[in-house]
């Protein structure tokens, strides 16, 4: 009798485990089966010419779906930066510019730029960022995301990381941490 | 060995009964299932809710016959083939389009009569936590489908809510981008929301509402007073000819009769909408395809949701998520904080009859909030109503306790 029933368990517990191995293996298909397609991950870089960008004015491009903001700072708009926003400043050809991804931190909307107050407006739920797009005003949490960028020249490409970027990474003002504006 | 009735004809009542016991069946599910007397036509939202899911589902597979889940094919395949050329498919989009709107108002109704009566207690707490299971699990539904017309609101509406998946400052990026398969919502996220919307949260629907019929079985529904009834005894004096003393009725055909008589005018108000109101379930910034270079200068979901989106507005991020997480959790458990031992309608019940108009009047005011922009002193009062909402719920425990046995 007692045999009979260690017998009956130790098959109840081999059929278990060999169904809960198979069950773990199925989950981690399904999970692969909703991961992004190799075709969509290696949407490449972005090269955007800036030669011809103009003072104050917002330009965005699409990298890997998302828009990137590329803005060249008047001499005004530099001289009133604070360090922090100096640090974020990506300079090509000897003009400062703002580079990000233009998605607020907050829940992903794209802020609008206010050309006459020099500042972005998250119109979903009132978050305000600076011209080098370090947020002043809640709801959102961190600076707008600098990606990884290389300057050639006038040429400015996105998706790869240039020695500029690694500076900036180190500094730690990419975006991924906070950072007080005014500091 | 079964006793088959020889003489019985193929497919007859006894034929069938012999086989799969329909009389049984029928007994048990509607002829003898009993339902008091004393109700109201609040106690119709049931049978309105399951007609109204009916008319998503047959209007939903008209419109899925020429639907494509593609991001390029989908905004015409909704606005041009279903709307202009597909005979009466803008017939099919309008019905599906207010049921999915007001299907939301009947669960509402539904869950605040349980709220006033007490219909979550003694009994009943599985009648209301698979209730609740509903609640999400259509609201998923609502939200897939939202996504399928790829217009501005349906993508901006897919990137604010799977962003929320990230969890704030733990910053989980790679949950977003699985559940997009993409960096931002894209053809991958359009197919695989098509098929939770047409396949798999329906399947899980329809087992709910199963199994939400089956908690009903025992504790029976409840009462305009919450009198406990004893349904045998009650039962017992119906079957023997005394229906009028009896505090029961059938379910099949006598109370389905007043249920009835309330589809009848749910159904003039209804296709009153679809046919004159439409609009109002159909968002006109959605009639732009979707553009993932331009924000909407405003973003705010359908009007069922706006209670809950305004929880999660006015706080910084991690904070506003916490609250979000605990306005989407927190009416499943009102069984276990209610403290009070009776099961009463609420005008019997003291403090919480202040209690249930404060939370429903507050989750109005949260839901008008919602909808206007995030501005100055909108700001301060969604604030102050989400705080509320919060409180509302943290004090429920301390005034039911506080509640004499009745």
């Amino acid at each position: 009798m007692s045999d009979n029933v260690n017998r009956r368990d130790a098959m109840g517990m081999a059929l278990g485990a060999c169904a809960a191995v198979g069950g773990v293996y199925s989950l981690v298909g399904m999970k692969k089966a909703w991961d992004p397609l190799p075709s969509v991950k290696a949407a490449g870089s972005t090269v955007v010419e800036t030669s011809n960008l103009e003072e104050n004015v917002i330009i965005t491009e699409k990298w890997r779906g998302k828009p990137v903001f590329i803005l060249r700072k008047t001499a005004e708009m530099v001289a009133k930066s604070s360090s922090n926003d100096k640090a974020r400043d990506v300079i090509i050809d000897g003009k400062a510019h703002l580079v990000c991804v233009g998605l607020c931190t907050h829940l992903g909307c794209i802020p609008a730029y206010r050309k006459d107050k020099k500042d972005f407006l998250c119109a979903c739920h009132g978050a305000e960022y600076d011209a080098s797009a370090i947020n002043t005003k809640a709801p959102a949490p961190l600076p707008m995301l600098i990606p990884p960028f290389k300057i050639d020249g006038t040429k400015l490409i996105l998706g790869e990381a240039g020695p500029e970027y690694e500076k900036m990474k180190a500094a730690g003002v990419l975006g991924s941490t906070p950072l007080d504006p005014k500091a | 060995m079964a006793h088959f009735d020889e003489n019985a004809k193929p497919f007859s009542e006894q034929w069938l009964d012999d086989r799969i016991g329909i009389r049984t069946l029928t007994r048990v599910l509607s002829t003898e299932y009993w339902i008091p007397k004393n109700i109201n036509f609040l106690w119709a939202m049931g049978m309105l809710l399951a007609i109204t899911f009916g008319m998503l589902l047959i209007s939903g597979i008209f419109l899925l016959m020429y639907y494509k889940p593609d991001t390029a094919l989908a905004f015409d395949s909704v606005n041009y083939t279903i709307m202009q050329e597909v005979g009466f498919g803008w017939l099919f989009r309008h019905i599906h389009g207010v049921a999915a709107s007001v299907v939301f108002l009947l669960i509402y109704i539904h869950m605040f009569t349980g709220i006033y009566y007490g219909s979550y207690k003694k009994g009943r707490e599985m009648i209301w936590i698979s209730g609740m299971l509903l609640f999400v699990t259509f609201s998923a539904e609502a939200f897939s489908g939202y996504m399928l017309p790829w217009g501005q609101m349906s993508y901006w509406a897919g990137m604010v809510i799977t962003n929320l998946f990230s969890m704030g400052s733990l910053e989980l990026n790679g949950v977003v981008e699985w559940i997009r398969g993409d960096y931002v919502p894209g053809d991958a996220f359009l197919s695989r929301f098509f098929m939770l919307h047409v396949l798999l949260m329906p399947l899980i629907i329809i087992a709910i509402i199963v199994v939400h019929f089956g908690t009903l079985r025992i504790p029976h529904v409840n009462n305009q007073e919450g009198e406990e009834i004893d349904f045998d005894i009650e039962a017992e004096k119906y079957l023997s000819g005394d229906t009028k003393n009896a505090k029961i009725i059938r379910f099949q055909w006598d109370f389905l009769a007043k249920d009835f008589m309330v589809l009848g005018f749910f159904l003039i108000l209804f296709f009153y909408l679809v046919f004159y109101h439409y609009d109002f379930a159909m968002d006109p910034v959605n009639f732009d395809p979707a553009d993932g270079l331009k924000t909407p200068p405003h973003i705010y979901p359908e009007w069922y949701f706006l209670w809950s989106y305004e929880i999660l507005r006015p706080f910084s991020k991690d904070i506003g998520l916490i609250a979000f997480a605990f306005a989407q959790v927190i009416f499943v458990l009102l069984p276990f904080l209610d403290r009070s031992p009776n099961t009463i309608p609420a005008h019997k019940r003291g403090l919480f009859f202040v209690w249930f108009w404060a939370l429903l009047i507050d989750m109005i005011i949260l839901s008008v909030m919602g909808k206007v922009p995030p501005e100055g002193s909108f700001n301060t009062i969604g604030l102050y109503s989400a705080l509320t909402f919060i409180g509302l719920w943290v004090i429920l425990p301390i005034i039911t306790k506080m509640e004499k046995k009745k």
